[in-house]
């Protein structure tokens, strides 16, 4: 069983195509990459993979459930983190915790709290109200929070956008080990390519709302003749053939 | 068992938040005292001016100023908790959480409770020591006056918040609005007969007319008067169907137009 299997995923907005007949799959323990430029469709495919939009087409299935008929049973099982979307700044980042702990039925909650606040080094941070917190720790808190019911399958939209190259590569070290640790399956958007040719072991390039393109990041810098990731990424976002 | 864990979670999620939140407390009691106020100032004038019916009078308008914040109270619980979630940019975690719709709404709901409680106790002890006014003399039957308006300012929150689910945040003044709006035709000052002719049977469609009726004879120590309580009953679930049938669709279109995220834009 995958973490991920996407058949023919299709999403219209009326006469906009925002995804575009996409298929692939994402077995466990792996990390792939969604790739594109802006208005490719990775947010989109992104939300329906979360259950959060429904497909106009085609069939998601998450950790062998149906997301169509079955995506609570899913989403108890996996974890979403995302710089453009808060948690509530008035509660304190112990208070956060302990409100997606109890929504996601997490067993031991106080010492699965202690266990996160060690880890990702939150205990002057505990009491203060999320809303204060700089964006590196604001960051921190938001990994805590992904990773509060051990998800099988955590997706990432941007985990480092506008972090500073040490909490960057701090945040993408916890994902590396995480991923280790647990088996976890890791789906990442991002637009940091060095970011991706760390991470990744796929690749999938959008573009237009389809898969233009996908591979492991060496076999598309060898296809492209490129030095690394990012010129593959200007290579097919600038094409006007692809 | 973690369908309660999960509604817990969301009644806690809001407790911490007014824990933190003095103005957001103040706010809750504010509106019902300064009613309360206002119309337990004229109801002692009018009972002054004109006794002994007078009396009957004022005492009608302050259990009609208490009664009625049930309804508004209710409906702003449930309102601005939902509000809360799209202010701080949660929906998104929320809407990716086990946490079903049903599960969402009963702790809406349990907010709605602790705030119409917590809102209204001030302007009870107020109306006792204020103006001799004692709402509980109505005996057992403010029980029953209490849930059907407590379910009626619910079943109005829940049509607002599919508003929400459509409009987005650009609806948030309906939140405010809507309940206020109605209530010319609820006729909680004055009988349904006061009402123009045409605009009559709009006060029989809601259940506050009833209950209001119902509240007047228990002013008067007449029976109670069990029809009104079982039409303010019966319209209260026709309207509360049609308010989950109306909450269904739109979080679904919501889902299909990709709404969850952006509501708060």
């Amino acid at each position: 069983m995958h973490a991920i299997t996407v058949e023919s995923l299709t999403k219209r907005y009326g006469p906009t195509l925002a995804v575009d007949d996409i298929s692939f799959i994402l077995p466990r323990g792996q990390v792939l990459g969604l790739l594109g430029g802006n208005g490719a469709g990775k947010t989109t495919t992104i939300s329906m993979l979360l259950g959060l939009l429904v497909p106009s087409a085609g069939s998601v299935t998450v950790l062998g459930h149906d997301m169509a008929r079955d995506r609570f049973a899913a989403l108890a099982r996996m974890n979403f983190s995302s710089p453009y979307i808060s948690l509530p700044s008035r509660l304190s980042v112990s208070e956060n915790l302990t409100v997606y702990g109890h929504l996601y039925d997490v067993p031991d909650l106080r010492r699965r709290i202690e266990e996160l606040t060690a880890q990702f080094n939150l205990g002057d941070l505990l009491r203060r109200p999320a809303g204060e917190l700089s964006a590196g720790q604001k960051t921190r808190v938001a990994l805590a929070k992904s990773l509060i019911n051990k998800p099988d399958l955590l997706l990432l939209d941007e985990p480092t956008a506008s972090l500073d190259p040490d909490t960057g590569d701090y945040v993408r070290t916890v994902l590396e080990t995480y991923r280790r640790e647990h088996n976890a399956a890791l789906l990442l958007a991002s637009h940091n390519m060095a970011e991706v040719e760390r991470l990744c072991d796929q690749v999938l390039m959008m573009k237009t709302g389809r898969i233009v393109d996908r591979g492991t990041p060496a076999e598309l810098i060898a296809r492209y003749g490129h030095d690394d990731m990012e010129q593959v990424f200007l290579d097919i976002a600038r094409s006007e053939t692809i | 068992m973690k369908s309660l864990r999960r509604i817990w979670a969301m009644v806690y999620r809001h407790a911490a938040l007014y824990r933190r939140s003095w103005p957001r407390i103040v706010e809750i009691a504010y509106w019902p005292t300064l009613n309360l106020l206002i119309w337990g100032f004229t109801a002692t004038y009018i009972a002054h001016a004109h006794a002994p019916p007078g009396l009957l009078a004022g005492g009608a308008l302050i259990a009609g100023v208490l009664l009625w914040e049930i309804t508004l109270r209710g409906q702003l619980g449930v309102t601005f908790a939902f509000l809360e979630e799209i202010w701080s940019r949660n929906l998104g975690h929320i809407f990716v959480s086990p946490l079903r719709p049903g599960e969402m709404l009963a702790a809406l709901l349990a907010v709605s409770v602790l705030r119409t409680l917590i809102g209204l106790l001030p302007a009870t002890i107020i109306a006792y020591l204020l103006y001799q006014y004692n709402i509980l003399l109505l005996g057992p039957v403010l029980l029953l006056f209490f849930l059907n308006l407590l379910f009626m300012g619910w079943w109005i929150a829940l049509g607002i918040v599919s508003l929400l689910f459509r409009y987005g945040a650009g609806a948030e003044a309906l939140a405010w609005t809507i309940a206020f709006g109605i209530t010319p035709v609820a006729c909680v000052y004055y009988p349904i007969s006061a009402l123009p002719f045409w605009l009559q049977p709009v006060a029989q469609a809601l259940p506050a007319a009833h209950i209001f009726t119902g509240m007047r004879a228990a002013l008067m120590h007449q029976p109670v008067e069990w029809g009104q309580l079982a039409a303010a009953a019966g319209l209260n679930l026709a309207w509360m169907l049609l308010a989950i049938f109306l909450f269904n669709g739109e979080f679904r279109a919501a889902r299909i137009r990709g709404a969850l995220i952006s509501i708060g834009e």
